[in-house]
């Protein structure tokens, strides 16, 4: 990417909230909402299923179900309208972009977790 | 037209205040050298000629290095004449012009040499949908413009026909581009949208 670009992006758009997770990690995204005057946060949780492109204009995918419907919802990861990612659990996938998750429902669908060992 | 000579950088977008993705591209526009200033005695209208972006004296033709020579200036790779400055100022020559001409919120328009296309068919070129099917014993016709006119009446075709030919490589101006961050010191601008031509090649920023 052109040096001037990324400075840019880090000047006018830098990324604020946590950006360490990957797909197959369940996360809690608070969305600001503003009705009129007021703000209110919005809380998307879900499975994160792939993370698009780079540098400040990535985006990434969170798709959980509701109701038993499945909704996915597109987040730019800069955007000043995120106020918190939160990372509930960090799942183990074999691959970057797990779309292979929209055809499972039920038990096949779970994500393994991944299970972090103290060093002695 | 006033205006400045820049430097397309590329694309990106920033968020603005209401948390919108916008779309903009960064022009690179410097310090423009003015090298001539044209006068309604001498040249019958007013004007100022700027230069953008430098070369090397064995790059340029003596013609212009003489030219340059005159107002004390680099040779420039990019020289245009833009006719609307404030003809009341008292400009200099070798003196020179830079971002603080245009203001974040005003519109400009923005000129460049649109990325050529080579030479394309009527499907690509104006955006003709082509002829038939492809199955059925349709043979070749796939990509056709069609019928481009009546037979003995009128007996010629019309001039301006859609048909193949070159395509991009061309002046386009867009216009009304909002701009929307001025960076002075590193003297980028940004402008809302994409703008013609490809990354590094020079544009006019109008205003």
């Amino acid at each position: 990417m052109n040096p001037i670009i990324k400075e840019i992006q880090s000047e006018l758009s830098p990324i604020t909230a946590n950006a360490d997770f990957k797909s197959g990690d369940t996360v809690a995204v608070s969305y600001r909402i503003k009705e009129g005057e007021k703000e209110r946060i919005q809380i998307f949780q879900g499975v994160v299923i792939q993370r698009n492109g780079s540098g400040s204009s990535e985006t990434f995918t969170v798709r959980k179900m509701s109701n038993g419907i499945g909704v996915e919802r597109i987040f730019p990861i800069a955007s000043p309208m995120i106020a918190e990612i939160k990372v509930n659990k960090r799942g183990v996938v074999r691959r970057a972009k797990i779309y292979y998750q929209r055809n499972l429902t039920g038990k096949a669908a779970r994500i393994k977790e991944k299970v972090f060992v103290k060093k002695k | 037209m006033s205006g400045l000579i820049g430097k397309k950088v590329g694309m990106t977008s920033i968020f603005n205040e209401d948390g919108k993705n916008i779309p903009c591209t960064i022009i690179e526009a410097g310090a423009n050298v003015i090298t001539q200033v044209k006068t309604e005695e001498k040249d019958g209208y007013f004007a100022l000629q700027l230069g953008y972006g430098d070369k090397k004296e064995k790059n340029t033709t003596k013609p212009l290095v003489g030219h340059f020579k005159k107002a004390g200036v680099t040779p420039k790779r990019r020289v245009v004449e833009f006719r609307d400055f404030d003809s009341t100022q008292d400009y200099k020559v070798g003196s020179s012009i830079d971002l603080s001409l245009f203001e974040e919120g005003e519109f400009v328009d923005v000129v460049g040499t649109s990325k050529g296309k080579g030479f394309q068919g009527v499907v690509k070129r104006h955006g003709f949908a082509g002829v038939g099917q492809a199955t059925h014993g349709q043979h070749n016709r796939l990509r056709a413009p069609g019928s481009i006119g009546a037979a003995s009446y009128p007996a010629r075709v019309f001039k301006g026909m859609k048909m193949a030919g070159q395509m991009g490589n061309e002046r386009v101006k867009v216009q009304n581009l909002r701009v929307i961050k001025i960076i002075a010191d590193k003297d980028l601008i940004l402008v809302k949208g994409a703008i013609p031509g490809a990354t590094g090649s020079y544009v006019l920023i109008e205003k």
